[in-house]
């Protein structure tokens, strides 16, 4: 059996999705900036693929930039928004949360070595940023305030509202990262009040390679990718019709279907977790159980090493993520559990589960099956379960 | 990343456990790294009869701990000795760059229990000299 547990990471593009796109690759394949009828033809799909984004979202369809990836957007957003308040005189300080995703922690320590003060800030044990944490730390020099919407590896839901309010009670510009928010959460800019937000299409069953950041009317920022006139000449590079044309569709569909999907999502998840909790002992839930996207069910599994948890699980079909320093090609484990105060050495025995709407009770029963296996399996080989446990095995 | 090779042997290690009363008994590696290993050995007469190991750590420090065990066996102590992170990794066909430093902690494993093991002959020896003495 092959389960895929690992809808964090990347979800599989929906047929009506691909369905929608295919003819954009072959027939209609123009540059969307072209003056002749084939150019014509794709201009026209990427402008219902705005409009449908900017229906979502609750803004304007000038409101949407498209990019390549998440990644993009929040780079764009975080260093354009920096780079373009220091040049107007309005502050050198960045804050961000310290549990964000990469894109957002590197593109902060770039800012810091152009001469930015970046302040993290600090997340409590359920992995959720204090709204009083902001009012300490910002200032009217401060440019922007990032904190994504939920979190990539505990699924946990971020105060936006709240600190966005803060953040323009200080004049600061506030952008989100909703990479891993979009197929849960409604997205609507004027409820949440921010002034950027970046997703990313194969996240929620639309294609890899293609995202968007939406930008305020009237909130100016940095380029980061100087070339055509593309994006109302803000962001250059022919446009992915075909990648947007399925951002657009699958956006739609993960709208239409969030309740009936969430409701699905979070059974399987919270039976999986109900199931590991009471049948795996030293096991610690990471992540507040309340305020969180329906998805993700991240544990860390004491005496043992979050990467064997893994390939073992791989061995079995199922697919999932750990936030073990070995699985990630560093010496650290993740920095999301490290902040959110787990002790480093059961953090190397992380793992994330997230759950997706094709997934079904039964591979939930079955990854639950394998699990308790597996990790009896690793803790027997594990000098410190036995030394807990006080006994001696021999096999 | 990791090849087939080492996927076989941490899917299925040898030598897995902990000899009672062992010979010789090397710890090595924290948890804040990572990566525990215990090594234990029966000895006779200089030789490695039996090895055994126990690792918290990815499957590259599993791979290599059952390697490890797998080729000292049957070796004398100082040619266990010379059991390097290298040769261990030639047997498994090589290791990620930066899984590299997962085979260090079995050739350090396998010191650390021969170190224990000529400590407690050194011990011995020096028990029976002193009984003479008496």
């Amino acid at each position: 059996m092959n389960i895929y547990l690992d809808h964090g990471a990347t979800t599989p593009c929906d047929k009506a999705v691909v369905d929608k796109m295919l003819p954009f690759m072959t027939d209609v394949f123009g540059n969307a900036d072209s003056l002749h009828s084939f150019g014509r033809q794709s201009a026209k799909a990427v402008s219902q693929a705005r409009q449908d984004i900017a229906a979502v979202l609750n803004c304007q369809p000038n409101e949407v930039y498209f990019t390549a990836s998440g990644t993009e957007a929040d780079n764009w957003a975080l260093k354009g928004a920096a780079l373009m308040r220091k040049k107007q005189g309005k502050g050198n300080r960045v804050i961000i949360s310290a549990i964000e995703h990469h894109a957002i922690l590197t593109a902060a320590e770039w800012l810091k070595k152009q001469g930015f003060e970046v302040i993290k800030l600090p997340v409590n044990d359920k992995g959720i940023v204090e709204i009083a944490s902001l009012e300490q730390v910002i200032t009217d020099d401060t440019a922007v305030v990032s904190v994504m919407y939920a979190n990539n590896e505990v699924g946990t839901i971020q105060p936006i509202r709240e600190l966005c309010k803060i953040a323009h009670k200080h004049g600061a510009l506030f952008h989100t990262d909703c990479v891993q928010a979009v197929p849960y959460l409604k997205l609507d800019v004027k409820d949440l009040g921010v002034d950027m937000l970046s997703i990313s299409a194969h996240k929620f069953y639309g294609p890899k390679g293609v995202g968007a950041l939406y930008i305020k009317n009237g909130v100016r920022i940095e380029k980061l990718l100087h070339g055509g006139e593309q994006e109302r000449a803000q962001r250059g590079g022919t446009t992915n019709t075909a990648g947007v044309v399925g951002m657009a569709e699958a956006l739609k569909l993960c709208v239409a279907n969030m309740d009936k999907n969430n409701k699905h999502i979070a059974k399987l998840r919270d039976h999986f977790e109900s199931r590991v909790l009471k049948e795996i002992e030293f096991v610690r839930q990471n992540g507040d159980r309340q305020n969180r996207i329906p998805s993700v069910a991240n544990f860390s599994f004491e005496f043992v090493e979050g990467e064997g948890i893994l390939m073992l699980l791989d061995f079995s079909g199922i697919a999932v993520s750990s936030g073990s320093a070995c699985a990630s090609g560093s010496l650290d484990p993740s920095h999301v559990l490290l902040s959110m105060g787990v002790p480093i050495e059961i953090a190397h025995g992380s793992i994330r589960f997230s759950f997706g709407k094709n997934n079904t009770m039964e591979q939930a029963d079955y990854a639950a099956d394998k699990l308790v296996e597996i990790i009896a399996r690793l803790r027997q080989m594990s000098p410190l379960f036995n030394l807990k446990k006080g006994e001696v095995h021999n096999v | 990343m990791y090849n087939e090779k080492v996927l076989e042997v941490f899917a299925n290690p040898k030598h897995v456990g902990v000899i009672e009363n062992p010979d010789g008994d090397g710890t090595v590696g924290n948890a804040t790294c990572g990566d525990i290993m215990r090594i234990t050995l029966k000895i006779e007469n200089d030789i490695i009869v039996d090895a055994k190991f126990q690792t918290f750590g990815c499957t590259a420090a599993i791979a290599t701990s059952s390697t490890a065990t797998d080729m000292i066996i049957g070796k004398t102590v100082d040619q266990a000795l010379e059991v390097t992170n290298a040769k261990v990794v030639e047997e498994l066909q090589g290791l990620p760059p930066q899984k590299m430093h997962c085979s260090v902690l079995a050739e350090e494993a396998i010191q650390e229990a021969i170190k224990d093991y000529k400590a407690k002959k050194n011990n011995q020896q020096s028990v029976s000299k002193e009984t003479r003495f008496v």
